[in-house]
Order: structure tokens, then C-alpha cells, then sequence
């Protein structure tokens, strides 16, 4: 159970997403997160019947529902908390911290190298959306300060495990793929981020919180 | 149980059955059968129960020999079917002896032709699905000549349709759909709004199951450098990017995504879209947004 105050700053906007869905747009990332705690909640208790609920970075898309007009008039009275939930450890994930960009971001974090593993492991994540690739999660956390811009040019190939780092978020890559984001660490162990024969699948889902430990090698 | 070999895979030819809906939070797209009605209706004369998996090829058809007795049904996009050279019914069952070798021909009109075989095909499975996917590359791979799939139990009362299907009515010379207007209408110009009702774009050859790509009037943003927040893509998702040709996302579509999305066609349009050749001129019929959307 959440213990965070309700505030009134947050005002769902339902918006159209077709003849059977919803965007929710809640302005703020927190809103979003309490939201889609909210809508899963429902879920749970049959008082919601949905066929996908996708959190976005400051959304929650409802999609499936037979009636959405009645999701859209309760939206504006629900109440909503501030604070993220207390429940669950925050799952550890071992990384080396050697990635190919990570001389570029201390430069641009403005700190030495050998601080980075310091830093980024230093802070707790919660992962707050996935996108991109199964199991892929935009963990936010990452103060202002330590906020960099993605790579000019993309890689093509950025091996799966790589740790990566790209405005607000972290986020580590479940398999091989192209990449945009700056690559500070690799995780020992990958190929835990997505098992299909696990329940859930994902690792990292919506709602988790994440820490880095730096290992050596 | 036995199975069937891919002589001939054609363009692509993919496994799809009802897909795996319900996992967008951990950036699975949805995948299945692109054509549903079409898929459906080939399964159901198949005697197969709803949500069996069957192939779907892609333009020029494929060839597939059996290696026991099952009775198969090519339906979707109308081609010329054989077997073993001698031409066979489309859109009806066909019983194929073992060792008997099936072709389904280039699609006459449309795209997709379904292939769904007694008892169902049984793939690589992944989160509950025998279905492709294209951009996430979960289920099994796209079929290569060669490749062997597995066949389910032949169902055991042989199946007979209890009503012959419409026929299939396929796709015009223009294909016109629906399009609900939002969520993200108010990133555009006024004007952006108004083309999409008078607007003719084509299907340009750059589409997929991920989505259609379409060529013609730029729709352009009220604010050409604001960036939108990743969200998540509802199915049939019309999604401009920066360069103002929207793309019209198909079952592979990706789950989130940074660029606004004008409108969204329902589950008739989705199938109608995936049966739209290259170079088909495509119209949307502008459905304004519901009166909920404005009252807050």
C-alpha cells in the first residue's frame, strides 16, 4: 500500500486512442507511474477489463476496452499519490563499468572516468516504461545534472548487456540491436533481462526498482 | 502429428495465429494473423478451432508439401492453387495425401493468402503465441525453404463449415478507412486536419506487418521542434513523423513510441489496410473526436 499524499496538481486527460482505447496523458512521470499503479489495481479486482495497459513516459495507454467514455468520466476524480511504492527490493544488477562512451560521458558529467561506476550505481532507479525491444525498461532516477544527449550517430550493432545512459533515463539492452544511447557499462549476466519461460518474462517491468553494483573483471 | 515442409517460401511467409496481445508494457507487440477476418474464416472451413495457427504469405504465395493426410485451406488474397500440377479450389477445404505438394500462387489481388491446415500448425511457441514477429523477433523465424513445421491432431470430427463464407471481397482501386480522430490531434496544424479528409496517399513498397508507409501530403506539426514523451501506440495507430508522412502501424508495430499520432483505424480497417498492395491510393474518412475528449 502507497502511503503518499493525494495531490490535486494532477489532472488526467483522457484522450481518443481509437474506437477502444485511451491515452491517458498525466503531465508529470510520477502521475503517470501512480496512474498505471492505479489502472493495474483495477485490473486486478475485475473493475477494469483491458486488453493492454502501456505506461509512457508521462502516459498510460488503456487499449481494449468496450467502453471507454466511462474510463474517461472517472478519470478526473481519481486520486493519485506522489510517492512510488514501498513494496519489492530493488533488484541488483552486476555490471562492469567499461562501456565504449564512458570517457565521453564523465567529460560531459564533467567528473574523472574512474567516478562514473561511482555515480550511476550510486543512485536507486525505478524502471518506468519498456519500449524499444522486449524487456527494455527506461529507468528514471538519473538527477538533471547527469542528464546527456544520445549519440550523433547511432550505433548499429550495441552488444546486449550494454548499460547505456540518454536524457533522463538509463536502460540496459536485453539483446543486440542499434542503439542511440551512450554505452558506460556492460552487465555480467544479460540474458536475465528477458526469459520467456519466466513469469514475467521482463526483468526490469514497469514499477521495479533497480540498482547498479559496479564489479570488476 | 507429423508436419509440413516449406519447398518454396515465397517473399515471406510467416506462422500467425491470434498473436500475443496483453504484454505492451514489456514492449511486445502484438502480432498475429494481419488480415484477421480472412485468417479466421480460412481456419474455420479448415475445421480448426478459433485461433489455430496457419501461414500467411506474402505477394507471391508458397509452396508446401505435406507429410501426412490433412486437409488444408488457402484463403485471404485469392491466388491460383495446386496440387501435385493439377489446379484446386481456393477458399474451399483440400484434402492433400501425404506427399502431396501444394503452391499457392502469386496473390491475383491483395497481399496475404492464409494457409490453414486440419489440426493446426505448432510451431516454436513464445509468451502463448506461434506468431512472427518482425520487429521483435519473438516467435518463430520467418519460413525459409526447407524449414519443417509440426501439425497438431487432426480434429476429430473432419470439419464441414456450417455456412459458406461471403467471398472474400478484397480490396478496391482505392482503399478508403475510417480514421478516429486523436489522441495527439492538437499537435498539428489546423490544416494538417482538413488534408486528411480531401488527402490521396499511396502505399509506398517500404510497408511490412510493422506498418504501411504512406506517400503523399506532408501533415505538418503546429510545432516542428516540440518532442512528445514516449508513449504507447494503440493498434492501427496512424503516427506522423518529423518528415510528415504518416505510417499506418500494422500488428508488428512497436508498443511505444516518440511521435504523435493523429488518428486510429478500428479492426475492419486494420484488415482491409493489410491487404493494400504497393502503389494502392489510400483515403481516410476523418470520424471526429467523442464528446468525452472535449469536456475536460
Amino acid at each position: 500500500m502507497s502511503t503518499g499524499r493525494t495531490t490535486a496538481a494532477h489532472r488526467l486527460r483522457p484522450l481518443p486512442a481509437g474506437p477502444r482505447g485511451i491515452l491517458i496523458d498525466c503531465g508529470t512521470s510520477e502521475a503517470a507511474r501512480s496512474c498505471y499503479r492505479s489502472l493495474q489495481s483495477r485490473r486486478m479486482s475485475g473493475l477494469l477489463e483491458a486488453a493492454d495497459l502501456v505506461p509512457g513516459a508521462t502516459t498510460v495507454l488503456v487499449d481494449g476496452i468496450d467502453e471507454p467514455e466511462l474510463l474517461a468520466a472517472e478519470l478526473p476524480g481519481w486520486p493519485l499519490t506522489d510517492e512510488p511504492d514501498a513494496g519489492g527490493e530493488a533488484v541488483e544488477i552486476p555490471v562492469c563499468y567499461d562501456g565504449p562512451d564512458l570517457e565521453a560521458v564523465a567529460e560531459l558529467w564533467g567528473v574523472a572516468p574512474e567516478a562514473v561506476a561511482d555515480i550511476h550505481s550510486g543512485i536507486e532507479y525505478e524502471s518506468a516504461f519498456c519500449g524499444f525491444s522486449p524487456g527494455f525498461a527506461y529507468l528514471e532516477g538519473l538527477p538533471e545534472r547527469y542528464q546527456v544527449p544520445r549519440r550523433e550517430n547511432p550505433r548499429t550493432t550495441v552488444p546486449a548487456g550494454s548499460v547505456a545512459v540518454a536524457g533522463p533515463y538509463t536502460g540496459v539492452y536485453p539483446r543486440t540491436s542499434p542503439g542511440g544511447w551512450q554505452l558506460i557499462a556492460t552487465m555480467t549476466n544479460p540474458g536475465r533481462l528477458w526469459n520467456e519461460h519466466r513469469e514475467p518474462a521482463a526483468l526490469l517491468v514497469p514499477g521495479t526498482r533497480v540498482r547498479f553494483a559496479a564489479v570488476r573483471v | 502429428m507429423s508436419h509440413i515442409e516449406i519447398l518454396r517460401a515465397g517473399v515471406l511467409t510467416t506462422c500467425q495465429d491470434a498473436g500475443r496481445p496483453g504484454w505492451g508494457h514489456l514492449a511486445v507487440p502484438p502480432s498475429g494473423a494481419a488480415d484477421r477476418p480472412s485468417w479466421r474464416l480460412a481456419n474455420q472451413l479448415a475445421g480448426n478451432p478459433t485461433g489455430a495457427c496457419a501461414l500467411e504469405t506474402t505477394l507471391n504465395g508458397c509452396t508446401v508439401k505435406a507429410h501426412r493426410n490433412v486437409t488444408v485451406v488457402v484463403g485471404g488474397a485469392p491466388c491460383p492453387v495446386t496440387v501435385d500440377g493439377r489446379p484446386e479450389a481456393w477458399g474451399q477445404p483440400v484434402k492433400l495425401q501425404a506427399g502431396s505438394v501444394l503452391d499457392a500462387g502469386p496473390a491475383e489481388v491483395g497481399v496475404r493468402s492464409y494457409l490453414a491446415f486440419s489440426g493446426g500448425l505448432h510451431p516454436k511457441s513464445s509468451l502463448g503465441s506461434h506468431s512472427t514477429c518482425l520487429l521483435s523477433g519473438l516467435g518463430p523465424a520467418p519460413l525459409s525453404d526447407g524449414d519443417t513445421i509440426p501439425l497438431g491432431p487432426s480434429p476429430a470430427h473432419p470439419p464441414l463449415p456450417t455456412q459458406w463464407p461471403a467471398p472474400w471481397s478484397g480490396v478496391g482501386e482505392e482503399l478508403v478507412l475510417k480514421l478516429h480522430l486523436g489522441p495527439r490531434i492538437e499537435w498539428f496544424q489546423p490544416e494538417a486536419v482538413a488534408e486528411l479528409a480531401r488527402g490521396v496517399w499511396t502505399v509506398s513498397e517500404h510497408s511490412n506487418r510493422i506498418g504501411l508507409r504512406l506517400e503523399g501530403p506532408v501533415l505538418r506539426r503546429a510545432d516542428a521542434k516540440a518532442e512528445l514523451p514516449s508513449e504507447g501506440i494503440a493498434a492501427g495507430a496512424l503516427q506522423v513523423p518529423p518528415n510528415g508522412q504518416p505510417i499506418l502501424f500494422g500488428p508488428d508495430h512497436p508498443t511505444t513510441g516518440g511521435y504523435p499520432v493523429i488518428g486510429v483505424v478500428g479492426p475492419e480497417a486494420q484488415a482491409a489496410a493489410a491487404q493494400a498492395r504497393p502503389g494502392t491510393p489510400i483515403r481516410f474518412v476523418p470520424i471526429p473526436m467523442p464528446h468525452w475528449s472535449k469536456r475536460v
